[in-house]
């Protein structure tokens, strides 16, 4: 893994982290959790200091990490796009929307637009089904969405 | 407390908070006060109603008045018209499709006459972060029949009396395995909720966690009284912030009345409960999975035996149950085992929740009495297909489960019913499908989850189920061949027999049924290399009639990459090389001119 290039009082802020949960091994994916939501994501860096400061494997810190979907690697985008991909919104059409998406912002799923504004993931489910197909960007959820209103989407966050 | 003389009810499930059921709350409180009535009538944020496809719902109480679609500029009217002139806003009532009848009371409606609500008793009914409303609904009241009156092995007995099955899918005896976990002796042991609802297209548990957070603390008490467990812990999807929230909040209200906590009413008996977040992984729905992943490791399983009542989380006994099936206990203390055991059928007693999805015109969450016909659900409750189309099947499930048809429709869901005709009951996922769903893609899809979310520890699993997902690819692909049907299935047998965990031995099912009851449709794939829903893209064209198109140019303007070529008033054409398959063109012609070979 890369060489740590953390700013010093961001590490301050994960060490902090880490001792709130006593250092315990079995906390790591508590740990975790509270990383993510302090840097946005996990990067090997982080995940060093990590394993460091509960005295577990840089080796076990990855294999957690890449094993739940919740936790990211690469930072998302400004505007966070995720697009429903339960059953109730694939049979109502949500592969469209997610292509639409893929094809007007030019990223696979799972990444993120150059300029750092987009980032497209798909999700399992967030129990609006009433609303399916549903698209989340950021905190804001888009019910009844179709391939038709992806343009208009993607127009009110790039101004 | 204050005495109100009306409350209004708002749904705060989040299908109806995603169309501004906070708005309206705020809009309805500024309303009231506006005309000084906020002493008089209450307003309330509750749990999920159920009926997501007309959300937001607001009922107001005493008269029972049910408003549907509500918009949060609509609050003025309400409170103007109704609260103050006594007269129902009309435009807001829900007319009944068939009868065209305006109804204005729930119990009257197609969609909620035939749903006997247990588990979701409270959903729609209090406010989750009050106690004081869970108590006013008998809340706590079997925690303390079952610390003053009862024995353990006596509650046992009582569940078991009940019938009380799982719910989140594997449909084992409850009282069993309570009974289990209580007879293995050790210095610490634990009760466990799992509320990691991970099946696609299902919302069972969160809707009853963000409804009704103390039934399931009140019943992870009882079982903890049950087996000799002082530390309860709820294993919870990250993604649902708000369920976790109204956990917290229920948590922290319950400890304050001494419900949870040490010496218990006075019982000596000391119970708290914690939380842990799960990060995104299916597997953990499996038992021993979740047991790992609380203790911070991967969510893989291992073999049973040692089961979690002898040797879980942390090495101790440990009882895990789902959030439904937790719901259910109280009720079952309070009302006694015979009152619940004569609901459902004779092996399967109670009732099941259901998260009613797809090409159905009532979408929304449903508890029904065992027994019940998927007919009854899907045409009185669900209230037929969506746009006069036709039926073509209904899954239930999940990944796990399988696609039913016409010819079961007179089914009476129970566990065992569901299991003999190839699927399964599952967590209580059910979604529609109609004439234009292609259920060799819907296979896919199933197995395009099932290859993401196996844990990998296992080569059947693994392995089979990517191999799976390539065949399906390759048929929706139009390059198929009939050996390829018997491939899958022989395939999916071998995965079923061999994988370790629940996720592999059934993950093969969505396409054992869907080749058993929908094989001619395969056949078309693989023989005449047609999709016949016009599902599948690489086996189909967009083409215009140039009879019937008249050169309006709608399409030609809607196209995302300009493929459609015509003159004004002359007939258009599709070059079907740049042609993405997107449907836009097909969806904006006014002339029916545009269809799909």
């Amino acid at each position: 893994m890369a060489k740590i290039k953390l700013a010093k009082s961001k590490i301050d802020t994960l060490v902090d982290i880490c001792k709130s949960f006593d250092n315990d091994g079995a906390e790591l994916i508590n740990v975790l959790h509270k990383a993510q939501e302090t840097f946005g994501y996990l990067p090997a860096e982080v995940q060093e200091i990590i394993a460091r400061e509960l005295n577990v494997s840089v080796a076990h810190v990855y294999g957690v990490v890449t094993f739940y979907s919740f936790f990211s690697m690469v930072p998302k985008g400004e505007f966070p796009i995720s697009i429903c991909m339960g059953t109730a919104c694939y049979v109502r059409g949500a592969e469209k929307v997610l292509e639409e998406f893929k094809r007007l912002l030019d990223v696979p799923v799972g990444e993120t637009t150059e300029d750092g504004k987009f980032s497209i993931s798909c999700l399992r489910c967030v129990g609006a089904c009433g609303l399916a197909p549903v698209v989340t960007i950021g905190e804001r959820v888009y019910g009844r969405v179709a391939a038709g209103d992806v343009a208009d989407i993607i127009k009110e966050y790039q101004s | 407390m204050e005495k109100y003389k009306m409350h209004i009810l708002i749904c705060g499930g989040t299908g109806c908070r995603a169309s501004a059921s906070e708005a309206i709350q705020n809009n309805l409180q500024d309303a009231l006060k506006a005309k000084g009535l906020e002493e008089e009538v209450q307003v309330v944020m509750t749990g999920c109603f159920g009926f997501c496809e007309k959300g937001p719902i607001v009922k107001i109480l005493p008269d029972n008045t049910f408003y549907i679609e509500v918009k949060p500029e609509d609050a003025e009217e309400i409170i103007e018209e109704h609260i103050i002139k006594g007269r129902k806003v009309m435009r807001l009532l829900y007319t009944d499709p068939e009868k065209k009848e305006v109804v204005s009371d729930s119990k009257h409606m197609g969609f909620y006459k035939k749903q006997i609500r247990i588990a979701l008793r409270n959903c729609g009914f209090i406010n989750p972060e009050n106690i004081d409303e869970y108590i006013a609904t008998e809340g706590y009241a079997a925690l303390g029949k079952c610390l003053a009156e009862m024995t353990p092995q006596a509650v046992i007995d009582e569940i078991k009396e009940s019938g009380l099955r799982g719910r989140g899918g594997g449909g084992f005896p409850t009282g069993l395995k309570w009974e289990f976990a209580s007879k293995n002796e050790a210095d610490q042991k634990y009760v466990v909720c799992n509320a990691d609802e991970g099946d696609p297209g299902a919302f069972m548990d969160r809707s009853i966690l963000e409804g009704d957070p103390h039934s399931v603390l009140e019943a992870m008490a009882i079982c903890g009284y049950t087996m000799g467990a002082d530390k309860g812990v709820i294993y919870i999807r990250a993604e649902y912030p708000l369920a976790i929230e109204r956990l917290k909040v229920a948590i922290k209200q319950a400890r304050e009345y001494g419900l949870l906590g040490n010496d218990i009413m006075g019982s000596g008996f000391n119970f708290d409960v914690e939380m842990r977040y799960g990060a995104g992984a299916f597997v953990c729905g499996e038992e021993t999975a979740l047991i790992h992943s609380m203790e911070g490791l991967r969510g893989e399983p291992t073999v049973k035996p040692p089961f979690p009542a002898e040797s879980g989380y942390n090495g101790k006994p440990t009882n895990v149950n789902n959030v439904e099936t937790f719901a259910n206990i109280p009720v079952i203390i309070n009302k006694g085992a015979g009152w619940f055991n004569k609901i459902g059928t004779e092996k399967s007693t109670g009732t099941k929740v259901f998260a009613l999805a797809g090409k159905i015109n009532n979408v929304g969450l449903i508890e029904v009495p065992m027994g019940t016909t998927l007919r009854e659900v899907i045409y009185e409750i669900g209230g037929g297909i969506k746009d006069g189309k036709k039926f073509k099947a209904v899954q239930t499930g999940g990944p796990s489960g399988g696609c039913l048809t016409e010819k079961h429709l007179d089914t009476p869901i129970d566990f065992d019913n569901l299991l003999a005709v190839g699927s399964m009951m599952g967590s209580g996922g059910m979604i529609v499908m109609d004439e234009d769903d292609c259920m060799v893609s819907v296979a896919k899809f199933y197995l395009d989850f099932t290859v993401e979310e196996s844990c990998g520890k296992c080569t059947p699993c693994r392995v089979g189920n990517k191999r799976l997902y390539e065949l399906l690819d390759k048929i929706t692909e139009g390059k198929g061949t009939k050996e390829d049907l018997d491939l899958l299935r022989n395939l999916s047998t071998v995965i079923k027999d061999t994988s370790l965990c629940g996720l592999g031995q059934t993950s093969p099912n969505p396409v054992l049924s869907t080749i058993e009851n929908f094989y001619d449709e395969y056949i078309a794939h693989v023989e005449e290399h047609k999709c016949p829903s016009g599902q599948c893209k690489a086996l189909m064209q967009y083409v215009i009639d140039p009879e019937l198109c008249v050169g309006c140019t709608l399409c030609a303007r809607n196209c995302p990459v300009d493929c459609i070529a015509g003159d004004r008033k002359e007939a258009h054409i599709i070059d079907t090389a740049k042609c993405i398959k997107c449907g836009a063109c097909m969806e904006k012609c006014k002339f029916n001119a545009i269809s799909i070979q």
